[in-house]
């Protein structure tokens, strides 16, 4: 293994994340804050309680979802897209270093940030509600996962996208929707049953219900299925990756 | 000398069916510059980019220091630093940023030395804390090579290293390929500026459409290629070439008073004293006399011009 290839990489990204700072982390932050105004004090004084869970408590998890998958996806596909839209890609390709050492490299880097961005919204959340987490490690496990499956799908959309437009289209419109329809903001039994199957098939459910588990113990579907459901995603995403590699789609003339 | 690189009946089709390269075969001996010339879309960067490890062959196999550049791609990687033809950095990155995270790249650790003797060769150690965006161009290609230069490759790939840089930069550039020609390192550049080849390369090959027409030591090639053509400048004009001079095709310029002749420099019998004495039986008095030797530009043109 490359060691020192795969740390330059981690590095050089997050120096990136240290250099842009105001908007790599206070940007998410401020966001937060806005929704924990508008949606946890305006909407939830009218909510008061969800699943036995304070309406503004109960947003924090889906909250922080928002965040780690949208910063997952901006972050990763940004890294590779640059180097690609500048030319220095060849630096990798030159380089005696494999596809997965760059993907690690990658991946691990957009992943950290996103993590630290997790956590630190997690303290700011604390501010304004009272959080207890029932099962930290847990927490902690969705976090990461969740962060890694989501950073290699933005890596995909970094080596697939031909232009700065095709980097923003996922993002805006496939991921801000499905994580607003996942129960970011409310529990899917408040629906009615028709959109309550509907809604099971937006993945971002999965990942948003077992978060809040960890924080409160309950969930809109079972543990285990959200678990599958990330383990399927990674795994989904690790399968596009060595195929894009494997063939040269995209990367390789 | 052995070689550090050998190409082996190397293809590349492109899927629109472009032939970029048609069975080429080539050895690249150790130590030795070697310069690729060829007109615009002619297969250079195409060659090198394989070699490389941006472009996958379509067939034929490329061996580096006798490691295939595809199965045992980290050991035939190791040797090789390339310089782009295009000016493609990390804006944001300082000079010795740079160069570090490509030294990773490659595996290797920072060497701050190492670094230093490269930044101050290229006369960028003043510049190491500058993010590359700060740069002239000409510092940005001094960058690419720092780069290129930094893990210490066996094998130096320059692809246009000089297109569009003032002649300064341009003799600097040379100055530090021989200097590197010194140190051992095997240097491969493609250039359409021919008079960099006659400057620089110990050997030369020029591709066209995809075929490597010859591969040639600088100086035989223009010795076996080249012309001579020696210009007498008459002290008096004459009315037209005398009979006894027309086995020797002169040509007469009536402006400049000259009479051109041209020979291979090759041949055993330039016919230069049968010419003399022949001038002298017409009772033509000569002022002074030229020799002028074709340049690898001459070569390139009348070969191109040929195979076309």
């Amino acid at each position: 293994m490359n060691f020192p290839g795969m740390k330059s990489i981690y590095l050089f990204e997050m120096a990136r994340f240290y250099r842009t700072i105001s908007q790599s982390l206070f940007s998410p932050v401020l966001s937060t804050v806005l929704y924990f105004i508008v949606f946890g004090s305006a909407i939830g004084s009218r909510i008061q309680e969800v699943d036995g869970v304070s309406y503004g408590a109960f947003i924090v998890p889906g909250l922080i979802m928002l965040s780690v998958l949208t910063q997952s996806i901006s972050n990763a596909s940004f890294g590779i897209y640059f180097p690609k839209f500048l030319g220095s890609i060849y630096e990798l390709h030159t380089a005696p270093i494999s596809y997965l050492e760059i993907v690690i490299g990658y991946v691990g880097a957009a992943a950290t940030k996103s993590i630290i961005i997790g956590l630190v919204i997690l303290a700011t959340a604390s501010l304004f509600v009272p959080l207890h987490i029932q099962h930290f490690p847990a927490m902690i496990a969705f976090l990461v996962l969740t962060s890694i499956s989501f950073s290699l799908f933005g890596f995909i959309i970094g080596l697939w996208s031909k232009n700065f437009e095709q980097l923003q289209l996922v993002p805006l419109l496939v991921i801000t929707p499905l994580v607003f329809l996942g129960g970011s903001f409310y529990s899917i039994s408040m629906l009615p049953p028709f959109w309550q199957t509907v809604t099971l098939f937006n993945p971002v459910v999965y990942l948003i219900s077992g978060f809040r588990w960890s924080f409160y113990g309950t969930s809109d579907v079972s543990l285990g299925l959200s678990l599958a459901m990330i383990f399927l995603f990674l795994i989904t995403c690790l399968g596009v990756i060595w195929w894009t590699f494997k063939t040269g789609f995209k990367i390789k003339d | 000398m052995s070689s550090i690189i050998s190409v082996q009946d190397l293809s590349k089709e492109y899927d629109n069916g472009f032939k970029a390269l048609k069975n080429i075969n080539l050895e690249i001996e150790q130590g030795e510059v070697i310069a690729l010339l060829g007109p615009n879309g002619a297969g250079k960067t195409t060659l090198i980019s394989i070699i490389c490890g941006l472009v996958s062959p379509t067939s034929g196999q490329v061996l580096v220091g006798g490691n295939n550049v595809i199965k045992d791609y980290r050991k035939a990687r190791s040797m090789i630093g390339l310089v782009p033809q295009e000016i493609a950095l990390e804006p944001f990155q300082s000079v010795m940023n740079g160069m570090k995270f490509t030294r990773g790249l490659f595996g290797k650790r920072p060497d701050a030395e190492l670094m230093k003797d490269i930044l101050m060769r290229l006369s960028l150690w003043d510049k190491r804390d500058a993010k590359t965006m700060e740069l002239s161009g000409g510092m940005k290609r001094r960058v690419l090579i720092a780069k290129a230069l930094c893990h210490e490759p066996a094998v130096l790939f320059l692809d246009e290293p000089t297109a569009g840089v003032d002649v300064e930069l341009r003799k600097d550039m040379w100055a530090v390929i021989e200097q590197l020609k010194a140190e051992g390192v095997t240097i491969i550049l493609t250039t359409h500026y021919i008079e960099e080849a006659e400057a620089i390369a110990d050997r030369v090959g020029i591709i066209r459409k995809g075929d490597l027409l010859l591969v040639e030591q600088k100086e035989t090639l223009m010795q076996r290629m080249g012309q001579r053509q020696m210009v007498i400048e008459l002290s008096e004009p004459i009315i037209a070439i005398p009979k006894n001079l027309k086995p020797f095709n002169l040509e007469y310029s009536s402006e400049d008073l000259t009479l051109t002749y041209s020979y291979e420099a090759s041949g055993e019998r330039t016919g230069i004293a049968s010419l003399f004495t022949e001038l002298s039986n017409a009772k033509i008095i000569l002022r002074d006399v030229q020799t002028h030797q074709s340049s690898l530009e001459d070569i390139f043109v009348d070969l191109i011009g040929d195979k076309s």
